[in-house]
């Protein structure tokens, strides 16, 4: 009981936080334990108009619609959540009313009629959180024995004379020393690589990919969006999972990734792979592309964590359950 | 293209869900293992013996390594000696001999003149330290091939063991020691090897790691069986065995 309790008021603080349009709503004061779970005041989401959203009418216009008309004209009908919550593949119509007319969409149950049931959205299918934690696991064995590594030779120019780079502490590394380094990142490099594989496969073989890759489409969306983020700028309104800047930054991930791992090859084995060590320019540039592939990482990283810190525990949760609730966007 | 719901469903049903989902992840935290020194050990020595298992089989005996022209050899004052002990370890140059045992016909001791009066090769490659830095060196001398023909060597034995006037030793699988760009090298820019770069006679594979290019080379043994514990001098603390390029 109390530990349900503690949930509401950790979704309550999430709500609060969601958008500066909804600033003024407060939390109710704290409940006892006893208590039962109240409704909020407002719907989240519920107040905005999608017609007032460009990039929305652009999403909407993109979808495809064909498979959704059939049901278009049928009323509104909540399914009972004990009878879909598990399936998410067979949905009440609430799920694919996005794609219709504002005017005609049927709208989904108000807090007000349905006070026992909260929204919530299925975001990351299992496949895509496996590959998710075991390419993080991945990538933070992958930079910290990369840099103890890259310490045995500190430098991105010849070995005589040799100019020292960085010195990297020994506390940021992994492996003790360079064999030790080495043993990790011939480990995990398949683990990586593995991860990788799969995401990618499963993004594209699923369809998932589309709410994830950035495309031009997503361009003018980049500005606002960092404006709001770096330069307390207003928030541009929610129009799917992942803003424009997400897109962008996770889009570019997959890129370094696939960069490093082809870099890695050819530092791996440049004899075997001559071919691919011309393309890079070389064993000695290759070096300096797997470095840089690294800094990348180390620039979304800790942009990545401070993100999910700011967004809190529901946000979090969606890539360990899959399930967010209470979404932002509407659809 | 299919988009996530929106549900609304039961408080408590979420999170049930969320716990079962989260119990899915075990195979996550099972990785979690490189926590415990023990168990990350023998995970990190398996991942290398599957990767020194793929470098072999990702080895193509045929396949040449790149070659460079004379202009792109760094100059000879610019090729890094490296050792892991003492540079010139005093080897009698005027006695020296080359003691060949194991799997071949005619074991024995082999003098450089023998050695040298093999076909002369001289290749520009690539010389790379598992450090991370490469020179490009130009290398004299005589296939191995060549020379394991010479001695009658079982060419379907697995291994080449050599070692070497400093107390170093190696060992090498036998497709890389058959590759036609492994050398027994015994001159470099032109010139004798000098005392420090492992003369008289040092391997020289432009398909692996430098630490694999035993200087100083004493004995040269062909066997089928590698001793645990000796298959290398920076090996047996925990380098990849392979180190192929």
């Amino acid at each position: 009981m109390t530990n349900g309790n503690n949930r509401n008021e950790e979704n309550r603080g999430e709500e609060s936080r969601g958008g500066e349009n909804r600033s003024e709503e407060k939390s109710p004061p704290a409940q006892s334990p006893a208590e039962p779970r109240r409704p909020l005041a407002a719907e989240t989401g519920k107040t905005e108009n999608p017609e007032k959203s460009p990039a929305l009418k652009t999403a909407a216009a993109d979808a495809e619609t064909a498979s959704h008309s059939a049901i278009k004209n049928e009323p509104p009908e909540i399914s009972p959540a004990s009878a879909i919550k598990r399936e998410p593949a067979k949905l009440s119509p609430t799920s694919v009313i996005k794609r219709e007319p504002p005017e005609a969409s049927p709208q989904p149950p108000t807090r007000e009629e349905k006070p026992d049931l909260i929204r919530a959205a299925y975001e990351h299918p299992l496949l895509i959180r496996i590959t998710h934690w075991v390419n993080a696991i991945s990538l933070f064995v992958m930079i910290t024995s990369g840099l103890r590594i890259f310490r045995a030779f500190p430098s991105l120019g010849p070995k005589i004379p040799e100019r020292i780079l960085i010195d990297i502490p020994t506390q940021l590394t992994l492996g003790g020393w360079l064999a030790g380094a080495l043993q990790w990142h011939f480990t995990f490099m398949w683990f990586f690589a593995g991860s990788g594989a799969i995401y990618i496969a499963y993004q594209l073989l699923s369809g998932h990919y589309r709410t994830v890759l950035f495309t031009p489409k997503d361009i003018p969306g980049v500005w606002p969006m960092a404006r709001h983020y770096f330069l307390f700028g207003p928030k541009p309104p929610a129009t799917g999972q992942y803003n424009p800047l997400q897109k962008l930054a996770y889009t570019s991930t997959v890129g370094l990734g696939i960069l490093s791992l082809l870099t890695g090859i050819v530092l791996y084995k440049p004899a075997q792979f001559s071919w691919l060590a011309f393309l890079f320019g070389g064993f000695h540039l290759t070096r300096i592309w797997h470095f840089a592939a690294m800094c990348g990482f180390i620039a979304f990283i800790p942009g990545h964590l401070i993100m999910v810190a700011l967004h809190g525990w529901s946000n979090f949760f969606s890539m360990l359950s899959g399930w967010k609730r209470d979404p932002e966007y509407q659809q | 293209m299919k988009q996530k719901p929106i549900e609304r469903m039961d408080d408590r049903e979420l999170t049930r869900l969320s716990r079962r989902q989260l119990l899915k992840l075990a195979p996550v935290a099972a990785l979690g293992v490189f926590a415990f020194p023990k168990a990350s050990d023998y995970l990190i020595a398996q991942g290398v013996r599957f990767s020194d298992w793929a470098a072999g089989v990702l080895f193509r005996p045929e396949h040449l390594a790149q070659t460079y022209s004379n202009a792109q050899v760094v100059p000879f004052e610019r090729f890094p000696y490296n050792g892991y002990d003492e540079l010139d370890p005093g080897v009698d140059l005027e006695n020296w001999t080359l003691t060949v045992e194991g799997d071949v016909q005619c074991p024995g001791e082999y003098k450089l003149s023998q050695i040298q009066a093999l076909p002369k090769i001289n290749q520009n490659t690539l010389h790379v330290c598992v450090e991370g830095w490469d020179v490009v060196g130009a290398f004299g001398g005589a296939r191995i091939s060549d020379f394991l023909t010479l001695v009658g060597a079982n060419k379907s034995a697995r291994f080449l063991e050599v070692d070497c006037a400093d107390d170093y030793y190696e060992s090498i699988d036998m497709a890389s020691a058959l590759h036609p760009q492994s050398l027994l090298c015994y001159e470099m820019y032109g010139q004798p090897l000098d005392r420090k770069h492992g003369a008289p006679l040092r391997f020289q594979m432009p398909t692996k790691l430098g630490y694999k290019q035993a200087k100083y080379l004493d004995t040269l043994r062909v066997t089928s069986v590698l001793q645990s514990g000796k298959t290398g001098y920076w090996e047996d603390q925990g380098y990849s065995w392979f180190g192929g390029l």
